[in-house]
Formats: C-alpha cells, structure tokens, sequence
C-alpha cells in the first residue's frame, strides 16, 4: 500500500511539474509523435490537452482513439539516466463538448493561462485521455506500472 | 521597494526607477523644484507580469513570427494586441492597496501625470526618448491604475519594437518603472537646450503658453529664443504666430484658441529667459553634460518636468526607413488637418487625373506625341505615387488611433473589433463587385442567357440587355491597373467570370446596414458625454475616411498608372509592327528613344529570368500567419501571381496571392479562403475578405512558394493555420 502511494505521488508529482509531454497517435498503422501541452487531474485519471482540429494528430485520433504520452524529467545530462524519471500514460481519447469541459479547461488553463485564445477557438478540439495505466521508469531501467482508479 | 517618493529616490535604487525617475530624484537632491509624487519601480512591474501571467503571454505573442519578416503593420498588430493584454489583467489586490495608499497621501482628487521610466532611455547616447508614452491629466485612482498599465504596455510599442535591437527589449529581462507626478496647471511651458544641438555656441529655449504636450508632440510651433552660450546674451528672438496653446479637459488634454491678448505677447519676459539660462548652465555643471530640460511656469514658480542629456540627432540612413514609419504617428489634430486636405484636395485631384487620363485616346497621337505622352504618364504617375506615401498612407494612422481609443474604452475580447465599426459599401472596389454580383444573378436566373455567353453567343437576343450592362461596366471599371496588366479590358475574360461568379450556390454579398454593427457603434458611444462625445464621433468619422481612402486611393492611383502601361503597350504593338523583335521586353526609356529616334536601337542588358529556387526535399505541412478573419475552409489552392491566373479563378478556390491589391478583389466573392503573403489587421486582403465574411490568414511571406496551385489546403482563419494537403 506504501509502495502504490509512493509511486502515486511520483507520478503526481511529475505531472503538476512538467509542462510538455510527446503523444504518440496511430496513422492507419503509422506511428505519430507531436509534443503537447498538458494538465492531469489530481486522481491521475484524466489527461487533458487542446489540439487545432486541422492537424495529423487530431485525424489519427479521430480514425484511432487509442494514444500514449510521454512525460519526463530530463535536463539532457549524462545524470540523467540514473536521476530523470519518465512516465507513459496509455489510454483511450474522448473530446469534450462544450457541455462537458468548462471545469476541465479551466484546470488545462490554471496550468497555462497562455493557451486561452488558442482554446477558445471553434477549431481547437479539446481532449481527455481517460489514462488506463502509467508505466514509470526511473534508476535507468526499473519499470513500475500503475492503474489508477483501482 | 515598489513604490519610493520621488523625495526619497537616490543612487541604490537606480536600477529599479529608470531614466527620467533618476534623474527626478537628483533634481530634487540638489534642491530644484520638481512636482510632488512617488515612483512605481519595476518590481511593480515584474510581479504584475508574473501574477497575472503576462510574461508567458507576450512572449507567445513575440515569438508567433521572426520579428524581422514582419512589415511595420503587423508590428502594430503585435503591440496592440499586447497592449491589450495589458488593459485586460486585473490589477492584483496587494498591488492595488499599496498604490492606494500613495495615491490618497500624494494627491487626493488632484490630476496627475502618469510617464514612463524606462531602463536607459534618457542615458547619454540614447536617442530613444519618447518611444513609450506618458499621460497628462488623469484623474481618480482607477484612470491613474489604467495609465499606469498603459504605460507599461508602451514598453512593447510598435515604435519601441522596431528599436528592439538597439533597446536590449527582452521579455525576461526588460521592465518600466513609471513616474505619478501632480498636474502643475502651466502659465507658460517649454525645452532648454543648453547647448544648441544644432550650433554648439549657442543656448536654446523653446516657450508656448499652457502646457508643453503641444511642443512636444509638434502640434504648437514655439517662440524661440537663441543665447550666447558663454555669456547668456540674446542672439535672437523668434517669435511665431500664437493661434493655439495646450488645456487641461475634464479628462486629458486638448488644443485651444489662444485669447487675443496672449497672442500678441511672447510667453517669455527677458528676466524669465535669464533665468532659465542660469537653470541650463547650472544643469549643465552639475550633471556634467549639456542638458535637454523640460521645464513649467506656474503662478511664476518655475518646475523642472525632466533634464536629460543632449543627444545627437538621428542621422536615418536610406535603407533605414523606421524614421518614416515613426512619423505616422500623428496626433489627433494633424490628422484632421490631413483630412481636410486629402478630401478637399487630394483625392479629388486624384480622381480627376485619372479620369482625364482614362478618356485620353491614344491612337490618334504620332510617334513623337506618343513618346511625349508616355514621358508625361510617367511623371504623373511618379507624382501621385509620392503623394500617396506621404499623405495617403499616414492618414491611415487614423485607423490606428480609432483603435487604440476603442480598446481602451471598451477592452475588448478581440482587439481587432474595431473595424467592424468602420465598415463601409462605400468603397469602389465594394461598387465594382457589388455589380458583377448583380450581372451574375442575372445569368444564374437566366439558363437561356448562360447558355448563350457560354459559347459566345453575344449577339442573341437574350444577351442584349446584359451586353448593355456590361458596356456601362466596362465604362465606369476598365483600366484598373493590378500590376502590369490591365483588368477587364477583355471582354471574354470578363464574362467567363461573371460565369464562375454565377456558378455559385449562394451569391455572397458583402455586409451592409447590418444592424449589429450600428448597435456597436451605439454601445461604444454610450460611454461619453459632451466634449468627450463629440470627440469620440469625430475620431470614428476620422478612421471611417481613413478606411475608406484606404481602398479608393489604390483604384485611382491603379487608374493612373493604367494609362502609362495603354502607352507602353501601344508603343510596343508599334515598334513590333515596324519589326522590332524586343519590343515587348523594352523598358519606358528605350520605348521613348525608339519611338523619336527609330534607327537608334539602345542596347540593352536582359537580366536572365533565374529558374524558381527548388525547395529540395523540404514540403509544408503547416505554416502559420496571422488570423485575419475567423472561419475554417478547405479547398484547392490556386496561386496568383498575374491577371491571368486571376480569370482562370474558380468558384470555392483558396486564393493565395503575395498581397490583395483593391484592383483584384473582384475575384474574392469566389474564394472559399484567402492566403496571403503581406500581414496587418488593415492590409486590404484582411479588410475585404472580412466584408465578405471569408475565412483569412495573413503574414505567411512564402505563402506563394510553400504552396502551389492545386494543393488540397485547409484555412484556419481563428489560430492562422493553413494546414497542406498531399495534393488530390
């Protein structure tokens, strides 16, 4: 139990910090990675970040709603093996109408004021990964998983 | 250490206060007569920033597109919507109960100034003084909250961002502290120099009655006084005519008319003049340098406004043209006056050259007279091409101060909203399209009429009657010069148009009358009284022209150079007529030499047409612009780079041009969006495909390069995204 609420709090802890992760997206069988912008609710169950309508990472979603994202910690140092730690969260995508985001965006827009015109815009989707497991990898190669809600 | 009383400002907090604060507090050090108030340090600013989210939003806004591609419009752009950023965050509470306090303890309901303090500006060698902005006359806690983020925001001015380079203007490092002095109520203002900067043995004092915004902005001409440097003995006096001196209104300043007693006396007896040469040459010792001081009479006690080094004068290179762009910024009365002049003066003048021109036949003339003619074409034309760039197009700085005085009005969401406002069907271009649109609802009731103009038939009678409208078309519209090509002079080409326009689901048509927009107009006028209402009229009147000349002096000035380009054509038919086989690749002067002179054939040097540079492997997928006009559409691009390209336009294409000149938007009804390569919320791509309620992105400079004719794209015009497809 000390040991999930460690790994929870790493985990938690990672994702209030960090601003940026890569999302990986399929193609119709081609891998696509984009780096987005994002905010995780405090239970870790959610994810959510705002992307323009016209873009591949948007139709790859619309086509396959299965996607990853990539968050870490490293500051491009050799030390970074040993002390970065890097977390994917795998899951399913739902956009958010207007009648379901308002307290969503608003946690996306405490984290990054600097998006509000660009979310406001009719042709930016809003999305939720619905985040099924973290797998957190630390100390080089140790991997741990975690399911969050169970 | 957010706020200090100019009294206590001192060397350990010259980091913090900026020039002109420093520089306030020495003078009061060294005991002279400054006005009372207390300076709001750039930790004000920085927390501002920081609490607020500022800093994060401006360099977004910065960073959108390298500074260096972008025309001096769209570094307008840039700072008005900063500036508007500025206006839009709440003040933070702490921040707001500590100004309080000051403002309460320094001037209760007195007015007050509000002025910038930026880093070095006022340094010895800066020449930058006067690129941020300063407010005279501001009352109540909440205007003097407002003015002093204003005066924040004119850290990022278009005027200071083209001088970013030489300012050091960084978003991490660069702040503004600004000054909050009482209002004195000025007898008599004016500038000391204490060594003149244009002759270095003499001093100079410059006085106007009231107070010293109308010397400085440039709108009052002064009494001028020159001295002998050494001993203070007058050189000359140089008075001028007193019409005008600088009041205070209930808010803000204003020219007034000069009582007729002030205006036979100089503002300046010879014991004043004495005295403000002792003050310079004091200044002078003790700050070591010669002085620029701004100083105010007041009851006869005289106040030092600012004292700042001499600096040299800006010596603007050719190339260097920011100078010129510095001087649109006209004031409010300059800009009237440009207006009487332009309306009165210019732009009928204008109108009735070209239309001189337009009824000229050339045919008839000779060789010789036709060699005159093309001489004298291209005088005029050169003529009116100057006095577009130096009436025309700073009159256009109306739009800008209509803007400005919007946003800070009504803070709005879209700090472009302004425009909606000044909108008008008046235009000749909106009159042109306005009747190809009627010419083309013709043919799509008529299928008997469609069918006969297709396979050109034009003498059925079913044409008849739409011949005849094309004809009274064709006289009021031909020779409208886009380029060097002339529009609709081919009558095919003209009616395969007419045939696209009619093709259309819908006939789109521009917006007129709408009732929202008269309701904004209301709303935004509702917020005045008086004076102030009848200056927010004439400023919205003002822009409207301003809008309007935009348009219709382009047309002219493309009306003019038409017929320069009917002479050069028609002495080129000739001289290949004659069997000159370089005719069509001969420039005006060879033409001209030819044409007087037929066996003498200049030699010339041909340039080599270069190949288009290839791009390699490297293919857009996305490319980003400014959003002109919010709207999505996808569709097939075309490129246009000549008139050609313009008629072969199809119904529901994306128009991707370099720029919208007015004489081409007749083919803007048929785009489903519009790229261009100029960028500028005024630029006439934005402003017609906004009449015409077109999705828009301007600002990408290799729009026409990135993106060929037939490419599937899509046009964000909400984000300024134009997304490449792999073509169809």
């Amino acid at each position: 139990m000390k040991e999930e609420q460690e790994l929870f709090l790493t985990i938690h802890k990672l994702l209030s910090e960090q601003k940026l992760g890569a999302l990986a997206t399929n193609g119709q069988g081609e891998p696509w990675a984009s780096l987005i912008a994002f905010a995780a609710t405090d239970t870790l169950d959610s994810i959510y970040f705002a992307t323009p309508k016209t873009t591949r990472k948007y139709s790859n979603l619309v086509n396959d709603p299965r996607c990853s994202l990539l968050i870490d910690n490293r500051e491009n140092l050799a030390s970074d093996f040993s002390n970065s730690i890097a977390v994917t969260a795998t899951g399913v995508i739902k956009e958010l109408d207007k009648s379901e985001k308002s307290a969503a965006l608003q946690l996306f827009l405490n984290k990054h004021p600097y998006l509000d015109t660009f979310t406001q815009s009719p042709t930016c989707a809003f999305i939720c990964l619905q985040v099924n497991r973290y797998n957190l990898v630390r100390r080089f190669q140790e991997v741990m998983e975690y399911h969050p809600g169970l | 250490m957010n706020l200090i009383p100019l009294s206590e400002l001192n060397q350990s907090h010259r980091q913090l206060i900026g020039g002109k604060g420093y520089a306030l507090g020495q003078l009061i050090s060294l005991g002279y007569n400054v006005p009372p108030g207390f300076c709001v340090t750039t930790l004000v600013y920085d927390q501002f920033l920081d609490q607020t989210g500022l800093r994060d939003l401006i360099t977004l806004e910065l960073n959108r597109k390298n500074m260096g591609e972008m025309r001096w419009e769209e570094i307008w752009d840039t700072a008005l919507r900063i500036r508007n950023l500025f206006l839009r965050m709440p003040f933070p509470a702490n921040l707001k109960k500590t100004l309080k306090a000051h403002c309460d303890h320094y001037f209760q309901t007195a007015s007050v100034v509000v002025r910038s303090s930026a880093g070095d500006e006022d340094a010895a060698g800066s020449s930058f003084a006067g690129l941020h902005e300063s407010y005279v006359n501001v009352r109540g806690f909440d205007a003097i909250i407002k003015h002093i983020q204003l005066v924040w925001a004119s850290l990022w001015s278009d005027r200071a961002l083209l001088y970013r380079r030489e300012l050091g203007l960084e978003v991490e490092h660069s702040a503004m502290a600004v000054v909050v002095q009482r209002l004195v109520q000025s007898d008599v203002s004016g500038i000391v120099f204490s060594r003149n900067p244009n002759d270095p043995e003499q001093t100079i004092i410059e006085a106007v009655y009231g107070l010293n915004q109308g010397l400085v902005d440039g709108s009052i001409e002064p009494d001028r006084w020159l001295l002998n440097r050494s001993t203070g003995n007058l050189v000359k006096h140089i008075p001028v005519d007193r019409a005008r001196f600088m009041v205070c209104t209930d808010e803000g300043v204003t020219l007034a008319p000069l009582p007729p007693d002030k205006a036979k006396t100089a503002p300046l007896y010879a014991e004043q003049v004495n005295q403000l040469f002792q003050l310079a040459h004091n200044l002078e010792q003790q700050f070591g340098l010669p002085q620029d001081i701004e100083w105010t009479l007041s009851n006869n006690l005289l106040f030092i406004l600012q004292s700042r080094p001499v600096t040299a004068k800006k010596t603007n290179s050719t190339e260097d043209k920011r100078g010129w762009y510095l001087s649109l910024t006209r004031s409010f009365g300059n800009l009237q006056q440009l207006h009487l002049v332009i309306v009165n003066e210019g732009l009928p003048a204008m109108a009735s050259e070209a239309k001189r021109l337009d009824d000229y036949d050339l045919n008839p003339l000779s060789d010789h007279e036709l060699a005159i003619e093309i001489d004298k074409c291209r005088v005029i034309y050169q003529y009116w091409h100057d006095v577009y760039w130096d009436e025309f197009i700073p009159f256009a700085h109306g739009i800008r101060l209509f803007g400005e005085f919007y946003n800070d009005t009504l803070n709005p969401f879209d700090p472009a909203e302004f425009i909606l406002l000044l909108n008008s069907s008046d235009m000749i271009s909106v009159k042109r399209n306005q009747q190809l649109a009627e010419l083309a609802a013709q043919v799509k009731q008529n299928p008997e009429l469609k069918a006969a103009l297709e396979s050109q038939d034009y003498f059925s009678p079913v044409c008849e009657l739409f011949i005849e409208q094309l004809d009274a078309f064709f006289k009021e519209f031909s020779g409208l010069a886009w380029g060097a090509e002339i529009c609709f002079s081919d009558r095919n080409k003209t009616i395969k148009h007419i045939l696209q326009l009619a093709s259309k689901a819908l006939l789109r048509k521009e917006k007129e009358n709408d009732p929202k927009i008269q309701q904004m107009v209301n709303h935004f006028l509702s917020h005045f009284q008086g004076e102030q209402l009848k200056f927010a009229q004439q400023l919205l009147e003002l822009a409207r022209v301003s809008y309007k000349i935009r348009d219709d002096d382009n047309i002219y000035l493309g009306r003019i150079e038409s017929q320069l380009i009917k002479a050069t054509e028609l002495a080129k038919n000739r001289l290949a007529a004659k069997g000159d086989p370089d005719s069509q690749l001969r420039n005006a002067n060879e033409l001209i030499a030819l044409l007087i002179n037929p066996g003498q054939v200049p030699k010339t040097k041909r340039k080599k047409s270069k190949n288009k540079q290839q791009s390699g492997k490297l293919k857009a997928r996305q490319i980003v612009g400014q959003p002109a006009v919010a709207g999505l559409s996808s569709g097939i691009a075309r490129v246009v780079l000549n008139s050609d390209d313009l008629f072969e336009f199809k119904a529901g294409e994306i128009l991707v041009c370099t720029a919208i000149d007015p004489n081409m938007t007749f083919v803007v009804p048929l785009a489903a969006a519009i790229v261009e390569c100029r960028g500028g919320m005024l630029i006439h791509g934005a402003i017609i495909a906004r009449e015409y309620g077109i999705p828009c992105v301007t600002g990408i400079p290799l729009a026409t390069s990135r993106i060929s004719t037939g490419d599937k794209v899509t046009v964000d015009g909400y984000l300024g995204i134009v997304t490449l497809d792999k073509k169809p």
